[in-house]
């Protein structure tokens, strides 16, 4: 851990626990695309650092952020998958072992299977990111007006995504459906997993379920039917919020 | 040929998970210098499970960082005969684990006997309902070894792994509180059963009165601070949330290295060598015995590595994948249904229901132990009339709370959408209000359930991978519905706002995709026929007796339990006969 995020785990832990409704009201709407790199400011907290991508590139940024503000949108019911810093968590698991699909068995041949068996592809998730955002935003060019994914209003950006999510939308170089079943996967990873991962920024999303986290000592919570457990979550970083 | 060559040892083990641990300590015991070969890496408490880094969904539940790197190895899949196997490519249905102390490492530590009938289920069934009952092409076999026989053993081991829990048969007396159907224990046993968490309450009560019987879920979580016979000591469960798939970080949960590797470790008649993957056992020129095995160092080299037994300890698939390799017993044909390796091959079926409470009846899901909660055995084993349901087999059927790790353990019920606003309030209106009811299903053998070398895919090695074909018969699915059927009963009488039932039908195959359990079994089956079985009642391999087979792939069929108990009460079975009888004249056949 650097110095910096070090300090900041201290900052955090130094400040007063936020009630979890006080992060429901500090909900930003979606920013747009264009200016979306730098996240909006989670109740409590020092804003975070802008974070640049190291995997994807500028356009191929813009749809993750675009797609993510739509799976996990900003409402008043709890934090954005934006907010939470969601599209950070993706971009850096883009150089992890799931982007290279370093722990799968990756020798051919490849064939074309039943949903039973898993992914089969040959390409490893990275590459199924970067061929599908290139197809999604050739189909978005050509049937709206030459506009990008990240260029579209939400609603249509929603048919979209649900275009993809049952392979109504068809891509030639790479399957809708598995890009978008990557895409899902690691939202929810992101939005729900321990920040140290890049994402659920501050424990944000656990708040708002009611996860406590890293706290992992409930010797005294057995057998309490009926007692909502009281205390905010810990992430391994610390106390945060 | 392997360009080192290493000096011979007494005995080399295959793997160092909990039978290579158990082999460990009882063959040093005997004074054998022994020798532990493991492929993956050193672990131990500290500083691999410790917190708070083992508490990370991602890395750990998600990722597998303590499972079976499937880059390097991996099974492949067909569910027919006649199709073309595909790679099992990213984890999903089973973990098979890596490194020291294997599976035994990320288990939720269920413990379980299997019942006496389990153990002699073809004669059971044919004295019961006849033999015409058994549906043809399944292959039911005795274990070849009673629990009476086994009694001790299973004894000695819930010693050794502080099991806690509530005895329901000691000595022939039916104990309160406890399982009515399991056989009689010749102690209770060595800790009280876990804390009952919130929902494991409800379902108590609602089986109760439903007429059922259930009784506290035996541990390998240890319940209370205990020093077990080799003066190991374990801590007591704080029901952190994160027992399977990961590392107990508070020396809680029964684990080789919370058991075993403290004294064996130290033994000097002991040496344990990670990053050794083994690719055969080496043969005598007639095939008839083992001089020992060839592995591939952690610097690539390949190593020769000779022994005057050899014992394979290493995950079921493995173990019969090693045999097929090395010509240790013939290859199942299921064409001519000749042929004992590979033959047997069975896994499980579970299925089970989601409830969700109203707001006023938090369940606080993530205060989970990997083995905490109720079951009832009412519909497992012969416990209850096959006669009229037509199928065989069945189920243990549980409320058991693991924990309420966020990506994996999201339940949401009918209709919530996948995403979008709709996903976001599901999951916050739900969450902290969910509880299941589950159930674990035995499944038969088959003439076409089987393993054996894939044709064209190979390991990191060069090696072909083993191949799996199987899927579920219409028995196994006829007795899953039956068994959800109970499930929803329960799950109903425990009055959930909604609930939603899971489980397979008629027409559905076996998916890799969506993990079930870890309990894949058969293929080196034991017995007391070698023309149906790979090894004896010993575990010893008929063709090649300086060989034994340890594990799930001894079982001819598979049970409605956790196989954990079984292996290990077989491994110290084994260990006995091994000491007090080959010892004596090595090489000799026990059986």
């Amino acid at each position: 851990m650097s110095h910096d995020s070090a300090r900041r785990g201290f900052l955090r832990r130094s400040i007063a626990i936020v009630p979890a409704t006080a992060v429901a009201a500090g909900c930003s709407p979606t920013p747009p695309p264009a200016a979306s790199a730098q996240p909006t400011a989670s109740a409590g907290n020092a804003t975070p650092a802008a974070y640049t991508p190291r995997y994807f590139h500028p356009p191929e940024w813009a749809f993750v952020q675009a797609a993510v503000a739509r799976l996990i949108p900003a409402d008043a019911e709890g934090p954005s998958g934006i907010e939470a810093g969601v599209h950070e968590f993706i971009d850096r698991q883009m150089d992890e072992v799931f982007g290279h699909a370093a722990i799968w068995y990756t020798q051919g041949p490849f064939a074309d299977a039943p949903p039973e068996f898993g992914y089969q592809g040959r390409l490893p998730p990275r590459d199924v990111y970067r061929a599908g955002i290139a197809a999604c935003d050739a189909h978005c060019r050509q049937a709206f007006d030459g506009k990008t994914f990240a260029q579209l209003e939400p609603a249509r950006q929603d048919e979209v995504l649900a275009g993809m999510e049952t392979g109504a939308i068809v891509f030639t170089d790479v399957d809708s459906k598995t890009f978008f079943g990557f895409l899902l996967q690691n939202t929810k990873e992101g939005y729900l997993a321990d920040p140290i991962h890049g994402g659920n920024r501050n424990g944000v999303a656990w708040q708002m379920i009611g996860f406590p986290g890293a706290r992992a000592d409930f010797a005294d919570w057995v057998g309490r039917p009926g007692v909502q457990y009281p205390l905010p979550p810990v992430t391994i970083a610390g106390p945060q919020a | 040929m392997a360009s080192i060559k290493k000096p011979s040892v007494d005995a080399v083990l295959v793997g160092f998970g909990w039978t290579g641990a158990i082999m460990g300590m009882e063959l040093t015991d005997a004074g054998l210098h022994v020798l532990a070969l493991e492929r993956g890496e050193m672990r131990d408490t500290v500083p691999d499970f410790a917190y708070p880094r083992i508490t990370d969904e991602l890395s750990y539940g998600i990722r597998g960082k303590l499972f079976q790197n499937l880059a390097r190895e991996t099974v492949t899949v067909r569910h027919n005969l006649g199709d073309t196997a595909l790679p099992y490519r990213q984890l999903g249905s089973f973990l098979p684990g890596d490194g020291v102390g294997g599976a035994g490492v990320h288990w939720n530590g269920h413990h379980w006997r299997p019942l006496p009938d389990d153990l002699r289920l073809r004669s059971k069934y044919e004295e019961r309902y006849g033999k015409k009952f058994i549906p043809a092409g399944m292959q039911l076999q005795d274990f070849g070894v009673t629990y009476e026989e086994m009694e001790p053993h299973f004894d000695r081991f819930e010693k050794i792994a502080g099991i806690s829990g509530r005895a329901g048969n000691i000595r022939g007396q039916i104990q309160p509180g406890g399982n009515p159907f399991e056989g009689a224990r010749s102690n209770d046993f060595p800790l009280p059963p876990l804390a009952s968490i919130n929902s494991a309450l409800l379902f108590e009560k609602a089986a109760r009165e439903l007429g059922y019987h259930p009784f506290p879920q035996a541990a390998a979580n240890a319940s209370k601070a205990y020093t077990n016979p080799h003066g190991a000591q374990l801590g007591p469960c704080n029901f952190c949330g994160f027992c399977e798939r990961y590392g107990c970080y508070n020396y809680a949960k029964a684990s080789p290295q919370t058991t075993l590797l403290p004294t064996l470790l130290h033994r000097d008649n002991f040496e344990l060598r990670t990053r050794s993957h083994v690719t055969r056992v080496n043969m005598s020129a007639d095939g008839k015995h083992a001089t020992g095995v060839t592995y591939i160092d952690a610097q690539g080299r390949e190593v020769e590595q000779p022994a005057d037994l050899v014992i394979l300890c290493a995950y079921q698939f493995h173990n019969v994948r090693l045999m097929l390799l090395s010509g240790i017993g013939k290859p199942y044909d299921p064409a001519t249904g000749q042929g004992v390796v590979g033959r047997n091959y069975a896994y499980q079926l579970n299925s089970g229901v989601s409830l969700f409470f109203d707001k006023d009846q938090p369940m606080n899901p993530f205060v989970g132990a990997g083995a905490s909660g109720s079951v009832i055995d009412d519909f497992d084993g012969d416990n209850f009339d096959h006669g009229p349901l037509g199928f065989v087999g069945g189920a243990s059927i549980n409320c058991i709370t693991t924990g309420g790790r966020p990506i994996q353990q999201m339940a949401l019920p009918e209709g919530a959408p996948a995403w979008g606003g709709g996903w976001k309030k599901a999951i916050k209106d739900n969450y902290r209000y969910t509880a299941s009811v589950g159930s674990q299903g035995s499944v038969m053998s088959y003439r076409e359930n089987y393993l054996d070398l894939d044709p064209t895919y190979k390991d990191a090695y060069g090696q072909p991978l083993l191949r799996m074909t199987f899927d579920w018969r219409a028995n196994d699915i006829a007795m899953t519905q039956f068994i959800s059927s109970r499930c929803e009963q329960i799950a109903k009488a425990m009055a959930p706002k909604s609930y939603r039932v899971n489980a397979r039908k008629p027409g559905d195959h076996y998916d890799l995709r969506v993990y079930q359990s870890t309990h894949n079994t058969g293929g080196a089956v034991m017995g007391t026929d070698p023309s149906t079985s790979a090894i004896n009642r010993y575990l010893q391999a008929w063709d090649v007796p300086n060989v034994f087979v340890m594990g799930a792939s001894a079982f001819p069929q598979n049970f409605g339990y956790n196989p954990t108990g079984m292996v290990t009460g077989l491994a110290y079975w084994s260990a006995k006969a091994i000491r007090e009888r080959y010892l004596k004249s090595p090489g000799g056949a026990l059986a």
